[in-house]
């Protein structure tokens, strides 16, 4: 790139005039305050990065302000705040899918978005770009000798057969502090019960929860876990020690994660946000040229096994008071045995 | 204003269409509704004397099932809120277990189901109440549907009438128009049946044409018998009396009594030759309206008539001289043409003093052929002529002469059946002449 790019990392929300918390803030070229376009994501910088290059290749007049936050202070920044970001993109397809539907999105039409397939689209508001199946992370290391298990049932029965080598080594989402441990676990649980007992096998196990996916590949990097369950093939993938471990998209069925933008009713610019929402989806539709969709597993998985997760308001039962209650309860029951 | 009422009707159409589609939409979106809310009040325990839902997944995805529909929900229980969207509108609970309404939240059109269940908590009796809406979008656009394909019906419907009434517009009047074409071009006495091939429904009207035409043919049938008759009957009784009248004149002796008989046989003469005419006036009248169109050699009918005439021209001294008349064709009745001809000559030779010549000449001019007939009498008078083709009018020199004053309004009435005219004149030196005038 020849354009000035200045990432600056500012950890803390400290200098900000922010009531929301952000993880991290990068300028992509220098314009003034109305040729810049403010996107507040969930997704690292370093993810990001080469579609906002590349958008700014085809777009050098204007800037890009790249804001990451988790899913809950995203949802928080606009619903409470209401920040006036121009783009919000989230792995969190259920609180997306929310602000869609509390009417606190704008519905975008554009020759791009009428060929894009019916699963990436939502009421014109919300769209996919990009799909990541979860699945094990299984420490080669750890399961030296054993056969490495393709599906749930398999991996239950490695638990199951060897107590002992697993007890403590097992690792998944504490799905009551991570917002996609949550969905993929609440979608797991719909498609099949299998989950339930997967569940109950890992918390007689003694497992480690976690808020993230990043730690858990460290952790199994490391030996410290011999398998992590439900972790983002896509980030996986981009760990250096490929080699310490195998990423297993179950065959019974995979869970896939769509990656959505939406353009906030607070946007000052929506006419430059939608914009950036084509030319993103250009290069995701139909043949997938985008950097972000290059996921080894997911050409690899068998199709049919791919499940993913349809944006609507099915996915707003999940986050009701009474049902995120008795789910988490019932989680808690299996997983946490003391 | 066939076009007005198929389009009156395709209106009607459209609008039942309409209203009805749209009723069954909207019924099957609050049936949807409903199904959602009653899943959610299903779901529904008393879990340690706590209300507990545990919603089902389907209760709000099935609402997104075929259009992407933003969906809202609300559970309270004795009127506090208790999980969704805390300012969904509400509908005041009827007596029915499920209510809708059509209302605005954020502002968006929605429509809302909301149902009722009393539970039996620990605190008393609990009354739990849970609502669910949903957008618009796919209603809409099902009405969207269901207009266009109800306009196009609709429209269809008005187009199929139209060609329908104008197809049977078109058969319906087809035939009535071959029947006044073959009505209007029939000769005046073809009163032939119709046989031209009509819709059934038309059958009544051409009978009743026909039977018209029977009663027509026989009725001017009976009026040409009975004329016929009627000259029969009163001609020969007074041939008879004038005869009979001329033999006693010749056997009486005294003067007064002769006198009295020549009166008498005047007399005779004078009824017989009016009978005569009128009934002439009568045959003519029939004739004319129902003229015959036949090809009439007129110098030969000319030369003809004043042949027949000689006998009577010779006793009064007369000379009938036929000028050399070109050959001359007309269209006509011969036998009216004749009588038309022979009473012009007939008059002449009764107003023209003896000794005297009558010239009939024959010309033709302006389309028309003219037969001037010239006496040397003494004319017209000039303030009688138009008076003359009146029925029963009389010139004042007509006194001593026999006559019923009917001649020339017969040939007058003959003329006019022929499209042609007579005209009365009198000659440049002395008489009069009389020219009939034919369309050539």
């Amino acid at each position: 790139m020849r354009h000035i790019i200045l990432p600056i990392l500012i950890s803390l929300s400290a200098s900000f005039a922010t009531a929301f918390e952000i993880e991290a803030r990068a300028d992509f070229g220098t314009q003034p305050e109305s040729e810049t376009i403010r996107i507040l994501s969930t997704a690292d910088i370093n993810y990001f990065t080469p579609v906002i290059e590349s958008f700014r290749a085809f777009r050098p007049d204007l800037a890009i302000e790249y804001t990451v936050a988790s899913s809950t202070e995203v949802m928080d920044a606009i619903v409470r705040e209401k920040q006036p970001f121009d783009i919000v993109i989230s792995s969190a397809m259920d609180l997306q899918t929310k602000l869609a539907n509390d009417g606190l999105a704008r519905e975008h039409i554009s020759p791009t978005t009428q060929n894009l397939p019916d699963w990436a689209v939502w009421n014109d508001m919300v769209y996919a770009f990009t799909q990541e199946p979860a699945g094990f992370v299984i420490s080669n290391a750890l399961f030296d000798g054993l056969p490495i298990p393709q599906n749930r049932q398999k991996l239950i029965t490695a638990l199951r057969q060897n107590p002992d080598r697993f007890k403590g080594r097992v690792g998944t989402y504490d799905i009551r502090k991570s917002g996609a441990g949550y969905l993929f676990a609440t979608q797991d649980a719909r498609v099949s019960d299998t989950y339930w007992r997967l569940t109950e096998v890992m918390g007689r196990l003694d497992p480690t929860l976690y808020c993230c996916a990043s730690e858990m590949i460290t952790d199994v990097v490391n030996g410290d876990l011999a398998v992590a369950y439900n972790v983002l093939a896509s980030y996986a993938e981009k760990s250096p020690h490929q080699d310490k471990f195998t990423i297993i998209l179950p065959s019974d069925f995979s869970i896939v994660m769509l990656r959505t933008m939406l353009i906030p009713e607070t946007s000052k610019k929506p006419v430059l946000a939608a914009n950036f929402l084509d030319f993103v989806l250009a290069q995701t539709y139909p043949s997938g040229v985008s950097p972000l969709l290059k996921t080894q597993s997911l050409e690899e998985a068998e199709q049919s096994t791919l499940y993913r997760i349809s944006m609507g308001p099915g996915l707003l039962v999940y986050l009701d008071y009474f049902k995120k209650k008795n789910f988490i309860a019932e989680w808690e029951n299996a997983i946490v045995q003391d | 204003m066939l076009l007005v009422s198929a389009a009156c009707i395709a209106i009607l159409l459209f609008v039942v269409v309409q209203s009805v589609a749209e009723q069954i939409a909207q019924e099957s979106q609050d049936n949807i509704l409903a199904a959602s809310a009653i899943s959610i009040l299903d779901s529904a325990r008393v879990v340690e004397g706590e209300i507990s839902i545990d919603l089902p997944y389907s209760s709000l995805s099935m609402l997104d099932s075929v259009t992407d529909e933003r969906a809202f929900y609300a559970i309270r229980l004795n009127d506090e809120f208790l999980s969704g969207y805390s300012d969904l509108p509400r509908i005041t609970p009827p007596s029915d277990v499920t209510a809708f309404q059509s209302t605005t939240y954020l502002d968006e059109d929605i429509r809302i189901a909301s149902t009722w269940r009393n539970f039996s908590a620990l605190d008393g009796q609990a009354y739990l109440e849970i609502s669910v809406a949903q957008t618009l979008t796919g209603l809409n656009q099902s009405i969207a549907r269901i207009s266009r394909i109800s306009l196009a019906v609709g429209f269809g419907f008005f187009l199929l009438s139209m060609v329908i009434a104008m197809v049977i517009a078109q058969t319906t009047i087809r035939p009535l128009h071959r029947l006044t074409g073959s009505v209007s071009r029939r000769g005046p006495s073809d009163l032939r049946p119709l046989a031209a091939p009509v819709p059934t429904e038309m059958a009544p009207l051409v009978l009743s044409l026909n039977s018209l035409m029977t009663r027509l043919q026989k009725s001017l049938s009976r009026s040409e018998d009975f004329i016929a008759e009627a000259a029969h009957r009163v001609r020969t009784p007074m041939a008879i009396v004038r005869t009979q009248a001329e033999v006693t004149l010749r056997r009486v002796e005294k003067e007064e009594n002769r006198q009295a008989l020549r009166e008498m046989i005047r007399a005779v003469d004078e009824s017989s030759r009016t009978a005569g005419q009128l009934l002439d006036h009568a045959m003519v009248s029939v004739r004319t309206d129902n003229l015959a169109r036949e090809s009439i050699q007129l110098d030969e009918l000319i030369v003809d008539v004043a042949n027949r005439l000689h006998p009577i021209s010779e006793l009064r001294d007369l000379e009938i001289v036929a000028k050399k008349m070109e050959r001359t064709k007309i269209q006509g009745d011969p036998i009216l043409v004749q009588n038309a001809i022979q009473n012009v000559l007939d008059n002449a030779i009764k107003y023209t003093d003896a000794d005297t010549e009558i010239t009939v000449q024959l010309d033709h001019s302006e389309g028309f052929v003219h037969i001037h007939v010239r006496d040397e009498g003494s004319g017209f008078d000039a303030t009688e002529i138009d008076r003359l083709l009146q029925r029963f009018e009389r010139g004042r020199n007509a006194d001593r002469i026999v006559g019923s004053g009917l001649g020339l309004t017969i040939v007058d009435d003959i003329m006019r059946a022929h499209r042609g005219h007579i005209t009365l004149t009198n000659n440049s030196g002395a008489g009069a002449c009389v020219t009939l005038s034919f369309p050539f």
